[in-house]
């Protein structure tokens, strides 16, 4: 288990895609230091020979007949959109044009 | 007509009586809602209800209702609702207006209940206070200067009212049986797999179970009855036979074996909460039960393996916030940063905190040392609640080791507020049922006794928790604000007063 500093909150924050105020990053360092320290505490479970539990289900693999479904509309699918162009979900442009090509 | 019925079965009683309509109920429920003092609502849907019990009107008079035909209740604003805005308690879901309802919420539309709004919680269910709510906190109508619980704090406090007659809530780690034990209601978690999630926003996956609040057992039995069953929209409900899960209700307990585990008992118990659970398992074995301490040698690791899995399955869940198809949108620079200010801006304190925690045990490096090794312990705990449920029928212990506390206290320190759930949050680890039934006051605010079952058992837990409810009157006291009195119209006038103000009341 290893310490949790400001260099690693921020780094997880970027790779959890959220943007933190600089309070935030020392607030959620001291916090969160203390709650790895408890969480720490696992590391006494001798646990060896024991498999991990993904889910508690005794069900795997559940399958259906792949037959179309009524679904949602295109209308009810894009109502809440921030940002529509026409029936496409408008986003900054991720891939710049080459000139010419 | 000023107030609701007491329970599901009487109001149920009333109406096919023809004593009152289910229209009646409603606006009775509408206007109790809409005068609440206690933030417990985020949005009344009047219309709606009023066309829903017009509809269960007509059904009564032809003969053709179901027990839930008519009843008003309340829905936790994380189940999704169709035309009725759905916004998990968060800034990045304000206005979101689902397309379709959640499995649960249709079927208890096929009942003919009335849905009468939506109800505050913590933001997407983080939290056991009701405090991390982007709408504000819901205040405990015992004490208003308190917590109500979290994180389903709206729901609970909306059938400890008297508001509605049962209301939903979703249990993570404790977010329906913690606000129940805090605000005297009834509050149950069933079984992992018995009712569908589809619908419902995620939180943690292998975790997350859809349960009721109600003023009784039998009408926790009654709502189940409605909500279990296979739903072909969620691979993670189970094929099992139907089943009357009210069977046992006057069985009683005469020659079962009840178990009280040794680890629920420890230091951070509050003495009034330990002396009103340790009265209410003498109260079973005055009825017949033989009490057996047992031990669960692992609940001290519970916390730490619930803080790895819980966070890292959030993670992964909220990632699809993003501000692209729905919720809102923070623009940036570029497309990265949009997503980086959108989240940043969207999620409050403890999401952030929580998504922070879950992407580093997911993170290259730590996710064999705490995600992994969490699952393994996971593993461990399972076993020990099996082993124990092969020689008794039911664990009785406290819900919360504390009474409801005070809004503020513990907000700054995640570790004491995650405590809260120290005994509810091994249940869900090991996706047992569980239900919080009122077992008396300590300093004046309620206790909760929790029941929890082996896997599937929800009858037998019925059965036990209706035979205690049945030699008590903790369930039918009320909290001092109860009714339309003028402290409410004063409180509503002026929401924040409220919060941290004992002296007002």
């Amino acid at each position: 288990m290893s310490e949790i500093d400001s260099k690693v909150v921020r780094y997880v924050a970027d790779l959890a895609r959220i943007a933190l105020t600089d309070d935030e990053v020392d607030r959620f360092t001291k916090q969160l230091s203390v709650v790895l320290d408890a969480v720490g505490k696992l590391g006494e479970v001798d646990t060896e020979a024991i498999p991990p539990t993904a889910s508690v289900l005794p069900l795997e693999n559940v399958t259906r007949e792949d037959d179309a479904r009524p679904s949602l509309t295109l209308e009810e699918a894009m109502r809440n959109a921030p940002a529509r162009d026409g029936d496409l979900f408008r986003v900054q442009t991720i891939i710049e044009e080459r000139p010419g090509g | 007509m000023a107030e609701l019925p007491r329970t599901i079965a009487e109001a149920a009683a009333l109406l096919r009586a023809k004593q009152a309509s289910a229209v009646e109920l409603a606006r009775v429920a509408i206007a109790r809602a809409g005068t609440d003092p206690f933030n417990a609502w985020l949005r009344v849907s009047e219309q709606h209800a009023l066309a829903q019990a017009r509809a269960a009107d007509e059904r009564i008079a032809r003969g053709d209702a179901p027990p839930l035909c008519g009843i008003p209740w309340a829905c936790k604003d994380i189940i999704g609702t169709k035309d009725v805005e759905t916004t998990a308690g968060s800034r990045i879901l304000d206005g979101y207006l689902p397309p379709y309802s959640a499995t649960v919420v249709e079927r208890l539309d096929r009942e003919g209940a009335v849905m009468i709004g939506k109800t505050n919680l913590d933001e997407f269910a983080m939290g056991s206070s009701n405090e991390n709510s982007a709408f504000g906190p819901v205040c405990n109508p015992w004490d208003a200067s308190r917590v109500p619980g979290g994180s389903s704090g709206g729901s609970a406090v909306s059938v400890a009212t008297g508001e509605v007659l049962f209301a939903l809530g979703t249990d993570t780690g404790g977010s329906i049986r913690q606000p129940a034990a805090l605000t005297g209601t009834v509050g149950m978690k069933p079984t992992y797999g018995r009712v569908s999630r589809y619908g419902v926003v995620a939180f943690a996956s292998s975790l997350d179970q859809v349960g009721p609040f109600t003023t009784t057992v039998e009408d926790a039995a009654t709502v189940c009855q409605a909500l279990f069953g296979q739903d072909p929209s969620d691979a993670t409900t189970m094929p099992l036979a139907a089943e009357d899960l009210r069977r046992d209700l006057d069985t009683g307990v005469r020659g079962m074996r009840l178990g009280v585990p040794k680890e629920y008992f420890i230091e951070g118990i509050e003495p009034g909460v330990e002396r009103a659970v340790r009265d209410a398992i003498r109260e079973l074995e005055r009825q017949g039960a033989s009490i057996e301490e047992v031990s669960l040698p692992s609940t001290d690791h519970a916390l730490g393996v619930y803080y790895i899995i819980q966070p890292a399955e959030a993670s992964a869940n909220l990632a699809r916030y993003d501000g692209v198809r729905y919720g809102l949108r923070v623009e940036g620079a570029d497309l990265v940063d949009t997503y980086k200010r959108t989240r940043g801006t969207g999620f409050g304190a403890e999401v952030k905190r929580r998504m922070i925690l879950g992407t580093y045990a997911l993170s290259t490096g730590y996710y064999d040392a705490y995600y992994v090794k969490a699952q393994k312990v996971r593993t461990v705990i399972k076993a020990e609640f099996e082993r124990v449920f092969q020689r008794v029928d039911a664990l009785l212990t406290p819900t919360s080791p504390t009474v409801a506390f005070g809004i503020g206290a513990k907000v700054n320190d995640p570790l004491a507020m995650y405590l809260n759930d120290v005994f509810t949050l091994p249940v869900n680890i090991a996706g047992l049922p569980g239900i919080s039934v009122p077992c008396g006051l300590s300093e004046g605010l309620p206790v909760g006794l929790q029941v929890i079952a082996g896997y599937n058992a929800e009858a037998t837990m019925f059965r036990v928790a209706a035979a205690y409810e049945r030699a008590t009157d903790h369930h039918l006291r009320r909290p001092p604000y109860f009714g339309t009195g003028s402290v409410g119209a004063d409180l509503k006038r002026s929401p924040n007063a409220a919060f941290g103000t004992s002296e007002t009341y």
